[in-house]
């Protein structure tokens, strides 16, 4: 039986800001991983929530699918949700399945949290 | 010049899963007997595109003494992709097969109304997404009824493998919308799936039920993607074949 292969952790950077660290890889069984550790920002109080994926090692059509559920969830709770660590091939994923049309990416953490606010 | 590497950066085999980028969809060779319409220059769409709700439907159905792994299970659905479809649902793989990157077309026939014969002809097309050893996604175009993806995977589950169909879509326009909730296309869509699974399990002598399960992801509308009904595939397959009898004079 295949099992999740990813560790997430909330890390509460300010009030309004989280960031989820990724640490492997994202198939459809990181559902109740991921949705923890949103879980975990969002009681943390978060408005902004930042991904991420430095640690990323492999991410299949059933990780990004859980990305799609996850942006919406934040939308409806008025949270942004944006990225940083990609890499060139997980940004060309993004750009693929316009993802990055809705979950803005940046190159570094700083960049990532000084736009979120 | 900084010459570490994270751990991301040693490639991963398994990359080579997935498309290579396509903005606009291409169609390389037409297999005999489709139609090939409303696919060509399309752009290809996620959930996050579409008009109406967004529903994450998963169909699955369990291979109750198949003695294979998922990955040859697999194996068999993709050499018999469009055998296991319903005879309104005809599906046109490339030669190449199914291959990240590659278009597979497709002519359909809904009913225009609920209970009735399916005869109103749709032609469109996916784009192979991601493709591995237990996972095929696809991805719809613009103006196909759905905008998002279907995920084909097997897996095991308590010794047993399992074959499942997911769709994470959102109708594209309104058009499709208002038949999704008041004429019966959701449910129409369901069957198909349905009749794969069924296919797929019967190809290997089991008849087991398929299992759906359905999740409301976002109940609200975008009126913002209203504007994808001027590709809508169902209307433009209408008029192409419509003016057929003008094409053919002009020949």
């Amino acid at each position: 039986m295949a099992e999740e292969k990813v560790q997430m952790t909330a890390r509460k950077f300010n009030n309004n800001t989280s960031i989820i660290d990724i640490q492997g890889e994202i198939n459809a069984f990181a559902e109740n991983v991921l949705m923890d550790a949103y879980t975990q920002a969002t009681s943390q109080g978060a408005k902004n929530i930042v991904l991420n994926f430095s640690e990323l090692s492999y991410m299949n059509s059933s990780g990004i699918g859980l990305l799609v559920t996850l942006l919406i969830r934040a939308n409806r709770q008025k949270q942004s949700l944006v990225a940083y660590g990609l890499s060139d091939h997980y940004k060309q994923i993004f750009e693929l399945t316009r993802l990055n049309e809705s979950i803005k990416i940046y190159s570094s953490e700083a960049d990532a949290i000084a736009d979120a606010g | 010049m900084n010459d570490s590497t994270s751990p991301q950066e040693d490639i991963d085999p398994r990359q080579s899963a997935w498309s290579p980028p396509v903005s606009r969809m291409k169609v390389s060779d037409i297999p005999e007997g489709a139609m090939n319409l409303n696919v060509e220059g399309r752009q290809p769409v996620s959930p996050l595109q579409g008009f109406g709700q967004m529903w994450q439907k998963t169909f699955k159905v369990r291979l109750s003494g198949v003695e294979m792994t998922p990955a040859e299970v697999m194996k068999v659905w993709k050499e018999n992709f469009p055998k296991f479809q319903p005879p309104e649902n005809r599906f046109y793989p490339t030669m190449s097969g199914l291959k990240p990157g590659e278009v597979v077309l497709i002519d359909a026939k809904v009913p225009p109304l609920p209970g009735t014969p399916s005869i109103l002809p749709v032609s469109t097309g996916v784009l192979v997404m991601y493709a591995d050893d237990t996972t095929i996604t696809v991805m719809t175009p613009e103006g196909h009824p759905e905008s998002g993806w279907n995920t084909f995977s097997t897996y095991e589950e308590d010794g047993v493998v399992i074959a499942q169909c997911q769709s994470l879509c959102r109708p594209n326009d309104p058009l499709y919308e208002f038949f999704n909730r008041f004429m019966g296309s959701s449910a129409q869509q369901d069957k198909i799936w349905i009749h794969v699974l069924a296919s797929l399990a019967e190809h290997f002598g089991v008849r087991e039920q398929v299992a759906t399960t359905k999740v409301l992801v976002d109940p609200s509308v975008q009126w913002g993607q209203a504007k994808n009904i001027w590709n809508n595939a169902a209307i433009r397959t209408v008029f192409y074949l419509l003016a057929a009898p003008v094409r053919w004079l002009k020949k």
